[in-house]
């Protein structure tokens, strides 16, 4: 009979191989599903996870979609380490939308004069704090009230949500939008410069890089980073050494909400260039995914958001030139993340063969 | 941690790196080589199909407005055969990602772009500019430039009819109308509706609920059920889905399709079907590509051009309500668009349109009144 | 009157949805494990049921097959957590991702289709009387079940030895483990229990509630389910209460509309996610309260010592 059995030490080996044979694994599904839709699995793997890296232009729309999942997940891989449990990115994200977008109407509507890299930086500190005002909200709940951050943060997206409805509706519609449900276009020069002429990539990513960098830095090369992680999965011990779990809290969220915030900014008044309610298309809960594909760790974040950009862009690919579902960047998605989680099993269990051993004590 | 962490993150580099040094060498798949055949009589070649696409916000099966859309687009194929080749992308989100969808398809070479929700409006806008020698076909928006047209349906026409419908068959003088979002079109609708009802039975009352979605089933449902526990006998909606008739259906009510033939769904309740054929339209823009006679413009099309129509009428309904129907149809051929005809009062009372007059193109775009007998109120920020 | 007995009907239907998606999730979470991928859950079981229904014209097998998918997808969760420790929190919203996608895609010929199934209920007699009648006795049986569902949950986990277990489980796992029960094997057991309720309530919303099928049907019903459990304080009539609650809420929103009352919309469609962030604080400020209501293990992998 099979069964698991721990390991004397966590797998150096299947650390390497589990994201691998998790890909591997969502290789193996896409094919089968093309197969059985009756397309060559080889074009249709070709057009899902190739082709995107095949042209300029999709490898700079590769770079767009990856900036806010970058951002994000950083965050978010910041908060799971230290053990909050932050799923409201997707709110902090259209609060640091409405931050940055508010300001960008603000300065179109008045006629202010800008330019892109003087105003830049605004959109920057409006993003940034418009999403951490989001998840102080969360943080103060579960400070005062032991309120679980799990639910709040969650409860707090629909809310979210149903704000930047009001405000699209409401007192920031454009009065020459014939009455749709959306601001004002902004001004030319309140867009994020763009790195290359003709492309749609911007800045934002070099922020988002420079985010990650600074994000490993603080993880693994400061004091304080340190505490955090240990804290998390110990916090006993680490009251015990004097690390305050109230200061973790506070400072996780807000940096996560901050950092989502941005993202949303970004997306508003970048490639969107106005406010609607469709400025985030989920970014904040694939970003949970991403966080946990990159194993929490900041070059981890960067890949797994390139990872599953390529599965958006690949999923719109497949659908124009082969006819594919809209549906199936859902199931890849989804079938990588548990094949991973299952994977990950692997490097603190491995399988054994042969009879239970009793000893005495154990029941299951 | 840190070394697990880094051999971890750079086992997926190395992945990476090798799909994308993969991907860069292999540019399109290799086109399998022609082969020689001795030409014996110079024949022309044959032309180069037409590649047309279709960008849809929502799912083809959504029996509603994508649904009808891809309709038009099969009526396309249909009518054209070899001379043009179509695609569409559906699901797609009217953020930033319709702007790269829409390039996609540009580098795909198609030559003619059907974007068929507002949203899609300003990615529109912005491609069309990058491309001159690509047409770009817009529904239901507003801005145009020299290859960018626009095209919208006379919807509140057929809306008119169902109305009249209504208006003869209600037994409570009290009409329910679900509606989505509380944009000049809808509210376009709505009056329509209401004055149809009003020309037949003055007694009328709609009452008006607003779900802020296009396509929500089970949120369409309670709406539904809201005004039938209000009151309401005869609904009609402005959603996308089955949801509003089959729960009218259920109560024992009377309802209309929207956007399609809906009578197959609730036999009892389908009075009509307010329908779309895009067909019409597409086969004409295709037409004036082919033709090389594409011209950009604000296009409308209604039950006169054959655009839209009132269908599948019930045989519950009495035939002096028929009669009304088809006379307001054919004043409709005679009279394109002609649906708001004075004397109307808004909600308030005051008269926005004298006896007489009939609204012109500018009042029905900007719409932003409800006629008075329509209970319930447009949205603000209030 | 008839339109406030009409009101007390559709409320009823609507909190049916939560009810029964709550009381599944109310028996993970007693069990110590929690599930966020009910919405996953509930869109599989969904199309399950529609696909089911729509070949078969069966009402019943319908809601067997929605549970029994929903089911299975919870047990291939369970294993996930229980046996190889994964994430709980990741390893459910990756079900949710995977429902999502997945019940998108089996169902896209299921869109626009139409099912051969009775749309009306009435209880025989009881139907009829003037306003009780049209309030509480034109439900399609689902509504009656989730009733008796939840005296049953009440009963099990408060009056029978295997309920004291479960709970204990969820509280102490370590504990019970001593004590020589087989923890994970209990565990499993609830999140597949849990899984099929979460199934016959997917099945509820496309095969009765709206005879239709179409992605993402579900527009955020399992996440507020989750939230309920709280909200209840995990207690099963408490968990009924909240979901009426909310359905009614929803129901209200839409019944002012049609009233001509002018209410801000989005403020009204907000007050239950405020609400049931105003409960947790509530409930969790007191820490007694919350270590006497909440059990104790939520969340935290188990590990059979060895």
């Amino acid at each position: 009979m099979i069964r698991l059995e721990a390991r004397p030490a966590p797998s150096r080996l299947m650390v390497l191989l589990s994201p691998v044979i998790a890909l591997a694994v969502t290789v193996a599904v896409a094919a089968i599903l093309f197969a059985s839709l009756g397309k060559d699995p080889a074009r249709g793997l070709y057009v899902f996870l190739l082709k995107p890296f095949s042209e300029v232009r999709l490898l700079s729309e590769l770079g767009l979609k990856a900036t806010p999942l970058i951002l994000c997940s950083l965050g978010l891989a910041l908060c799971y380490r230290s053990n909050v449990w932050n799923i409201g990115a997707e709110g902090q994200f259209l609060l640091g939308a409405i931050a940055g977008g508010g300001l960008a109407m603000w300065v179109t509507m008045n006629g202010v004069a800008v330019n892109r890299w003087g105003f830049f930086p605004f959109v920057v500190v409006a993003g940034a704090l418009g999403g951490a005002a989001w998840a102080a909200v969360v943080a103060f709940l579960k400070d005062r009230f032991h309120a679980n951050e799990i639910l709040v943060s969650l409860m707090l997206v629909y809310v979210a949500n149903l704000l930047l409805t009001w405000l699209m509706f409401g007192p920031w519609k454009d009065p020459k939008g014939w009455n749709f449900p959306q601001t004002v276009s902004f001004a030319a020069d309140t867009t994020i410069p763009r790195v290359f002429r003709g492309l749609r990539v911007n800045w934002g990513l070099a922020v988002a890089l420079a985010a990650a960098g600074l994000m490993w830095a603080f993880l693994f090369r400061t004091f304080r980073g340190l505490q955090l992680q240990v804290g998390g999965p110990a916090p006993a011990a680490a009251r015990y050494a004097g690390f305050s779990a109230r200061g973790a809290l506070w400072t996780t969220l807000l940096a996560s909400g901050g950092l989502a915030g941005l993202a949303g900014a970004f997306e508003a008044v970048g490639p969107m260039g106005q406010l609607t309610p469709h400025v985030s298309t989920g970014y904040g809960f694939t970003a949970i995914i991403v966080a946990f594909v990159g194993r929490l760790h900041p070059l981890g974040c960067i890949l797994a958001s390139v990872l599953l950009s390529t599965f958006l862009i690949g999923g719109e690919q497949a659908q124009s030139t082969i006819q594919m579902p809209s549906a199936l960047t859902g199931v890849f998605q989804g079938v990588l993340l548990l094949a991973m989680l299952a994977c990950d099993a692997f490097i603190l269990f491995r399988v054994r063969r042969g009879a239970v051993a009793l000893r005495a004590g154990r029941a299951s | 941690m840190t070394t697990r962490s880094l051999l971890n993150t750079l086992a997926a580099g190395a992945l990476l790196a090798s799909t994308v040094l993969f991907g860069c060498s292999k540019k399109e798949e290799p086109k399998p080589e022609p082969a020689a055949a001795p030409a014996p009589a110079p024949e022309p070649p044959k032309p180069e199909p037409l590649k047309a696409a279709w960008i849809y916000v929502g799912p083809v099966g959504d029996a509603g407005w994508t649904f009808a859309h891809d309709l038009g687009r099969k009526g396309v194929e249909a009518k054209f055969g070899d001379k043009v080749k179509t695609s569409y992308v559906e699901n797609v989100p009217e953020g930033a990602d319709a702007e790269r969808v829409i390039r996609d398809l540009v580098a795909q070479g198609n030559k003619i772009i059907f974007a068929t929700s507002f949203g899609f409006m300003d990615s529109m806008v912005k491609v069309a500019k990058d491309f001159p020698d690509v047409y770009f076909e817009h529904a239901t928006g507003y801005q145009t430039s020299p290859n960018l047209r626009v095209y919208e349906g006379r919807f509140y026409e057929p809306a008119y009819l169902a109305g009249i419908v209504a208006g003869g068959m209600t037994k409570t003088n009290t009409l329910g109308f679900v509606a989505s979002v509380p944009i000049p079109e809808v509210l376009r609708n709505i009056n329509a509706f209401t004055l149809g009802a009003q020309s037949v039975n003055p007694k009328v009352k709609t009452k008006l609920v607003w779900i802020n979605a296009w396509f929500d089933p089970p949120k369409e449902t309670e709406a539904a059920q809201a005004l039938i526990n209000q009151g309401a006998d005869v609904l009609l909606q402005n959603t996308d889905s089955t949801a509003v008739l089959q729960t009218a259906e259920k109560n024992g009510k009377y309802a209309f399709g929207w956007d399609s033939d809906m009578s197959a769904f609730a036999p009892k309740a389908h009075l009509g079907s307010c329908l779309l054929h895009w067909d019409v339209y597409y086969t004409k823009a295709i037409g004036d590509v082919l033709d090389k006679t594409w011209k950009t413009d604000m296009v409308k099309l209604g039950i006169k051009e054959g655009g839209n129509d009132f269908v599948k009428m019930s045989d519950a309904i009495p035939e002096n309500i028929r009669k009304k129907v088809e006379e307001a149809k054919q004043y409709l051929i005679d009279h394109p668009g002609e649906v708001y005809r004075g004397p109307i009062k808004d909600q308030s009372g005051k008269e926005v349109l004298a006896k007489g007059q009939v609204a012109d193109e500018k009042m029905k775009a900007e719409m932003n009144f409800l006629v008075k007998g329509v209970e319930g109120k447009i949205p603000t920020s209030k | 009157m008839n339109e406030l007995a009409s009101f007390i009907g559709t409320a009823f239907a609507s909190g049916t949805v939560l009810a029964v998606a709550g009381l599944g999730l109310l028996i993970n979470e007693r069990a110590g494990v929690i599930n966020l991928g009910a919405e996953g859950l509930m869109l599989v079981s969904a199309v399950t049921g529609f696909a089911v229904a729509a070949g078969t014209g069966s009402s019943w097998l319908a809601f067997a097959a929605g549970a029994a998918a929903a089911a299975l997808v919870a047990a291939c969760f369970g294993w996930l957590v229980i046996w190889l420790n994964a994430n709980q929190y990741a390893t459910g919203l990756a079900v949710t991702l995977f429902g999502t996608g997945f019940s998108a895609f089996v169902g896209v010929s299921y869109v626009g289709r139409k099912l051969d199934l009775p749309l009306n209920h009435s209880v025989p007699v009881l139907g009829d009387i003037p306003f009780l009648g049209v309030a509480l006795f034109r439900q399609h049986p689902l509504v009656y079940l989730a009733l008796a569902l939840a005296l049953l949950l009440s009963w099990f986990f408060w009056r029978t030895r295997t309920g004291l277990i479960v709970r204990a489980i969820g509280e102490s796992p370590d504990s019970a483990h001593a004590l020589g029960y087989r923890v994970r094997l209990i565990r499993l057991a609830a999140v597949v229990a849990g899984g099929a309720l979460c199934g016959v309530a997917g099945t509820f919303l496309s095969v009765a509630y709206t005879p239709l099928w179409v992605e993402r049907m579900t527009a955020g019903r399992g996440w507020i389910a989750l939230a309920l459990t709280v909200f209840a304080t995990w207690r099963p009539g408490r968990l009924l209460l909240g979901a009426y609650l909310f359905g009614g809420v929803n129901v209200l929103q839409l019944t002012l509309q049609a009233q001509g009352v002018q209410i801000p919309a989005p403020f009204m469609s907000m007050s239950p996610y405020l609400a049931t962030i105003a409960v947790l604080c509530i409930i969790s400020s007191n820490p007694a309260w919350i270590r006497l209501n909440m059990p104790a293990s939520l969340g935290r992998p188990f590990f059979p010592s060895q």
